[in-house]
Parts: C-alpha cells; structure tokens; sequence
C-alpha cells in the first residue's frame, strides 16, 4: 500500500463550478495520491475527470478547497508546481509543421531544460519510442500512432514526477498501445507517479494500481484496484465500472 | 533567454514552412507595388508625357475659330484630330467610345463672330472709358451654342479639371487677342502687326518649377517615389493575417494547453512573434525598396531614389515594423476565431490606409477625414517615409511623425498586455 509513501496529490474540500454556469461540479472532493502511485480516475463522459485532471495541473482555477502537489499549494506557487510534473492532453498537443527533434527542442527549452540536456534526452527518447528514423520529418506526415509517441515523448522530456495522462492512447493501433503502456510502466519504475484517465478499461486493468471512479463530480470509491474487485465481487474493472455506475446512456 | 530563442526559432521554422503566408507577406505586396506604380505612372505619363487624343469639330467658318484651334494645339497636351464641321455628334461620341479620343471639342457655328461681336462690345465699353466714342454692337446672332467638350468617362476629375483649366486658357488668350485687335484697329485705325501682337499677349515670364525639400535637391517625385513607401507599409501592417492568425490557431490548438501546463509564461511566445514578425516586415521593406532600385528601371518604371539618411530610413522602417506587429499582436489576441482575425485585420488595414492616406493623398480628403486621418498608424508611417523619401529630410525632421506612431505602439501593447491578463492567457 502507499499510503506510507508522501503524497504526490492532495485535494482536500475542492469546490468548483465553471464560471457562468450555476451547476456546481465539485463540491468537497477529497482525494489522495501517494508518490509512486499507477493511478486511475474513470467514470463515464462528463463525470469531471479531464476537469479534475485540469484542476490538479492548474490548469483551471479552483473556487474552494485546496490542491497541493508534492506538498505544494497549487495556487501560490503554480509556477514550482509546473516543473514537477508533465502533462500529456487528450487533444494532441505539438506543432504539426515542426519534426519530433524539433517540437522536443522547443518544448524542452520551455520545460526548463538546457540546450545539451535537450539533445541528449530527444536522442533517447526517440529512440525509445521508436521515432529516431523520423526525427527530422514533419510531424503531420506520421500516422496517429507516431503522433501519439511525439505527444508522450514532449510530456515526459523534462523527467517529470508527476506525469498527468488525459486518454495518452486513444485513437492508436495495439502495436502502439502495448509500447506506450509498456514505456509508462518503465517510468514509474523509475519513480514517475501516473496519474491516468482513460475509457481504455482492459488496458487501464494492466496499468493501474489504485484507481477512483468518479460520476457527477462525486468520487464513488477510492481504493486498490484488487480490493475493489474483490469487495464488488467482479472479475474486470469494466464490470466494476458498469455496477457502480449504471448501464444507463450519458447525455453530456 | 534560450526559451526565447527556441521559440523564435520555433516561430522562424513555421513561418517558412507555410507557403501561403509567405505568398501574403512578400508575393501580394511586390505585385501590388509593381500594379499601382505602373499605373500611376501610366496615368502620370498620360498627363505630362504623352498627349491626350482630342477630336476637333469645327462648325464654324470664321478665323477666330482657327486661332483657337490653333492655342489649343500649343498648350502640348493633346494630340488633335480635326474632323469634318458638319460631323454628328453621334459620330464623336462613338468613336470616343472606341477610345479612338478620350475628349472632343465642339466650336459651334457663328462662334467667330460671337467672339468678335463680343470683343466689339468690351472694346467700346473701353474706348467710352477712355472718353473716346467705339463701335458698338447692337445685333447679336440668335442661334450661337456654347462650346462644347465631351469626356471619356475614364478621365478622372482631377484631369477633367486641369483639361477644363487648359481649354478656358486657350478661349481666354482668343478673346484677349481680339479685344487687343478692336481697340487697335479703333484707336489707330490700322491693322495691330503680327509682331505687336505677339509683345503684347505672350507673356516674358517663364514659370520656374521647384519642388521644395528639406535637403535642397530639386528631384522632382516620381510615381516609385509616392507609391514604393505606401504599400510598404501597406504589406507591413498586412502581417495580421498571419501573425494574428497564427496567435488564434495557437490558442485554439492543443499545443497551447501544453504551453500552459509549462512553467513558463506564454509572454514569452508572444514575444518571440514579436521579434520574428518585426524581422519580417523589415525583410518586407528590404525586398520592396530593393525592388523599387534595381527592378523598377528595367521593366519601364521609375527608379526609387533612397533618402541619403539610410540609418534614418532603418529607424523609421523599425518603428513602422513594430507598431504593424504591435496591431496584429492585439487583433491576434482578442479574435475568437481565425475567421475573426483573418476578416476584422484585413478589412481594418484597408480602412486604416483609406484614412490614413495610402489610397487618396491626404490634402484631398474632407476635413472630418482629416481628423480621422490622425488616429491612422499608416498615416503617420506614410509621413515619415514621405519626410525621407519626397522631402529629403533626415531623421529628425520626422520626429514629429515617428512620435504619434510610437504612442500608437504603446497603446497597441498595452491593450494586448490587458487582453491577455483579461483572457487569463499570462
């Protein structure tokens, strides 16, 4: 359990609504996420996650509660928070007109990094995500796949402690699914805490560890992944994911 | 300061790999300058170089008529073509319409002798001045037209104006003449000689043209001369439609949530378009003066002089760039939509060089325009290339533009700086 480990993220009493609508989508969310931790957050189309993802990441402005990452108010230092973690969206998020070495380059500079830790990362991560045989082609001549490499590698160049995915494989090939994963698994390894969303279960399965699931901006459960399957008395987090979230269709 | 670099680097990568805008930003501008200039030179020509074609129809039989004719012919701006008195005025104006002529003249029958009767009265009133008795005029003809001029609807009202000018001057010159002759002829009661006549009606004073600069040269401008600098600055302010584009697809695209997921302030990214944009409306400058130099004279048109203040005309291109960029930067930033920038940019720099005197010379507009004129960045950036290019001056003398354009700048950054504070995007 790592519970005993600090904590990567710690929501405590988060309110938030978006500003010109009167629905309130969180209300005193609580949520914990140990250093280390292959996390999961799923529930169904509009449930908050790519919002809470948002939140956690400051991206959005939180009205109540707090945020802090690695023990860092979100609010009051945003800017120390932001070299702690990488952030792969859901949309793909590069320069298409540019090459992987040269979006790496660019993104990296603004990551902090310097001109020779730069080289010396691209190097090694197109290497390891199979793209060094492009990496001076541009980027919108590659198949969904390869841009979904390039929107990994950007995320992960500056060695983040942290690293927030948003659906980091929809839309790609199993080929490209099973590397991808497979590339997450080795940075947790090394001490990366995921934080991932995605409506990919059976992959989700094989990555995550502890998970919540999450439904009209409430957080059902919170727990290991196994202890949930067995309390809930279901083989696969799809049938976990079905009984507490019912099969009715969500028009979002 | 290598974030900075990166991104302009970045920013430099795109901008050449988007053949389009380039097209916008070097291609539209050079054949619109090598377009208006040939045209206004055309028409510069027409006027002062070649001769107008003038279709003469002369209804009348008299001599009078003839020493008309004839002063028409040596004011040098027509080229003329006498056809038959009893022509139809169907007839001229079908072949005017064949642009065989864009003008003709009718002298209208009895025109003689209304001019003579005329100087008879004029010289009587004289002579009765004088204490002296004159002939007088008791029968005038009843059925005398005017003298009429037809216009091709092609010459614009400028022309119109001086060709009017020019044809009251010739009639103007006959009735002196014969006034002149009246008198004499009752006064004396000789024939005025040919030789008097010309001491007494052609005048002894050349006009001296001098067009008044600064420096003291005495070039008079050409149309490089007015229009190079104009649409320079023309395709410098048009950068918007692909500065203010590219600031709306970066924040529409995913890569700008990425930028702010970043632990660095996206001023930086604006600030790096900044400086890659700038460099582009002085490559801009570059390419179209070069052209104006050593392309100009080989396809016909007049070579572009530079000012001798080079450094100045650095300055003023410099400051011209950044308020170009500077308004495409605020346009940029407050478009929702790429349509948003592309439609409100484009439209507003036409307008913006309609008022600012890119199109109409601004000592042609109204007076409400006038005062419009002065919120224009383009007119104050069209002064202070004219201050250079037309007038000679050096940097100083057109301070006097260069400081509205850089409060203009100012404004122009400040209100980019609260639309990003206000759009939470810095």
């Amino acid at each position: 359990m790592a519970d005993m480990n600090p904590l990567a993220v710690s929501i405590e009493n988060l309110g938030f609504s978006y500003p010109g609508l009167e629905n309130v989508l969180f209300s005193h969310l609580n949520l914990k996420i140990a250093a280390g931790e292959r996390f999961g957050l799923f529930g169904p189309n509009g449930a908050g996650k790519t919002t809470l993802m948002k939140l956690m990441t400051g991206l959005l402005s939180f009205q109540e509660g707090s945020i802090r990452i690695s023990g860092m108010e979100i609010k009051k230092q945003i800017r120390s928070v932001k070299k702690l973690y990488g952030f792969i969206p859901q949309d793909l998020s590069f320069y298409e007109e540019l090459s992987p070495a040269e979006n790496l380059e660019f993104f990296g500079a603004w990551s902090g990094l310097t001109k020779l830790e730069i080289k010396k990362r691209t190097a090694e991560l197109l290497d390891m995500l199979g793209l060094a045989d492009v990496r001076n082609k541009q980027v919108h001549k590659f198949s969904s796949g390869m841009k979904r490499r390039v929107n990994l590698a950007i995320g992960v160049i500056h060695r983040p402690e942290i690293l927030f995915l948003d659906e980091p494989t929809v839309g790609v090939d199993v080929q490209t699914r099973y590397a991808i994963i497979n590339y997450l698994k080795e940075l947790n390894k090394n001490g990366t805490t995921l934080i991932y969303t995605s409506h990919q279960l059976s992959e989700a399965e094989g990555l995550c560890e502890r998970i919540a699931l999450i439904d009209e901006g409430k957080i059902i459960v919170h727990d290991d992944l196994d202890t949930l399957l067995s309390e809930y008395r279901q083989e696969g987090l799809e049938g976990l994911f079905l009984k507490l979230t019912s099969k009715e269709y969500r028009n979002v | 300061m290598y974030k900075l670099w990166a991104t302009i680097l970045k920013d430099i990568r795109i901008l050449i790999r988007d053949q389009v805008g380039l097209v916008l930003m070097f291609g539209m501008p050079i054949v619109l300058v090598f377009v208006v200039t040939s045209i206004q030179n055309s028409t510069f020509e027409l006027v002062n170089k070649n001769k107008i074609p003038l279709i003469v129809c002369n209804r009348d039989t008299g001599k009078i008529s003839l020493d008309l004719i004839q002063a028409i012919d040596k004011i040098g701006m027509f080229k003329l073509e006498q056809v038959p008195g009893d022509q139809s005025e169907k007839n001229i104006t079908a072949r005017m319409h064949t642009k065989d002529a864009l003008l003709a003249i009718i002298i209208p029958i009895h025109f003689s002798s209304k001019i003579s009767d005329r100087a008879k009265k004029v010289a009587g009133k004289a002579l009765s001045a004088f204490g002296l008795e004159g002939d007088t005029v008791t029968t005038i003809p009843a059925s005398i037209g005017p003298l009429t001029i037809y216009y091709h609807p092609i010459l614009q009202e400028s022309h119109r104006q001086s060709i009017q000018a020019a044809f009251s001057s010739a009639l103007q010159l006959v009735e002196s003449k014969q006034v002149l002759k009246t008198l004499y002829a009752s006064i004396t009661e000789k024939q005025l000689t040919d030789t008097l006549e010309k001491e007494m009606l052609n005048t002894k004073f050349d006009i001296n043209e001098i067009t008044i600069t600064i420096d003291g040269t005495r070039s008079v401008p050409n149309a490089s001369q007015h229009n190079v600098p104009a649409w320079t600055i023309f395709a410098m302010f048009f950068v918007v439609i692909s500065l203010g584009g590219s600031i709306v697809r970066e924040k529409l695209s995913g890569s700008f949530i990425r930028l702010k997921s970043l632990p660095t302030n996206y001023y930086v990214a604006l600030l790096s378009k900044q400086i890659t944009y700038l460099a582009v409306t002085l490559l801009q400058a570059v390419v179209i003066f070069g052209i104006g130099v050593l392309l100009f004279p080989y396809v016909g048109l007049p070579v572009l002089n530079l000012p001798a203040d080079l450094a100045g005309l650095f300055f003023v291109s410099l400051i011209c760039g950044s308020c170009a960029v500077s308004y495409a930067m605020c346009i940029g930033v407050f478009a929702q939509t790429q349509e948003q920038a592309n439609g409100f940019g484009a439209i507003s720099i036409v307008i913006l060089a309609a008022i600012g005197g890119l199109m109409v010379p601004s000592f042609a507009m109204p007076d409400t325009f006038r005062t419009a004129m002065k919120l224009s960045p383009l007119h104050w950036c069209l002064e202070a290339y004219y201050g250079l290019f037309l007038e000679g001056g050096k940097l100083k003398d057109v301070f006097t533009n260069i400081i509205p354009l850089f409060i203009i700048t100012l404004l122009l950054q400040a209100l980019t700086f609260l639309g990003l504070k206000m759009k939470k995007l810095i």
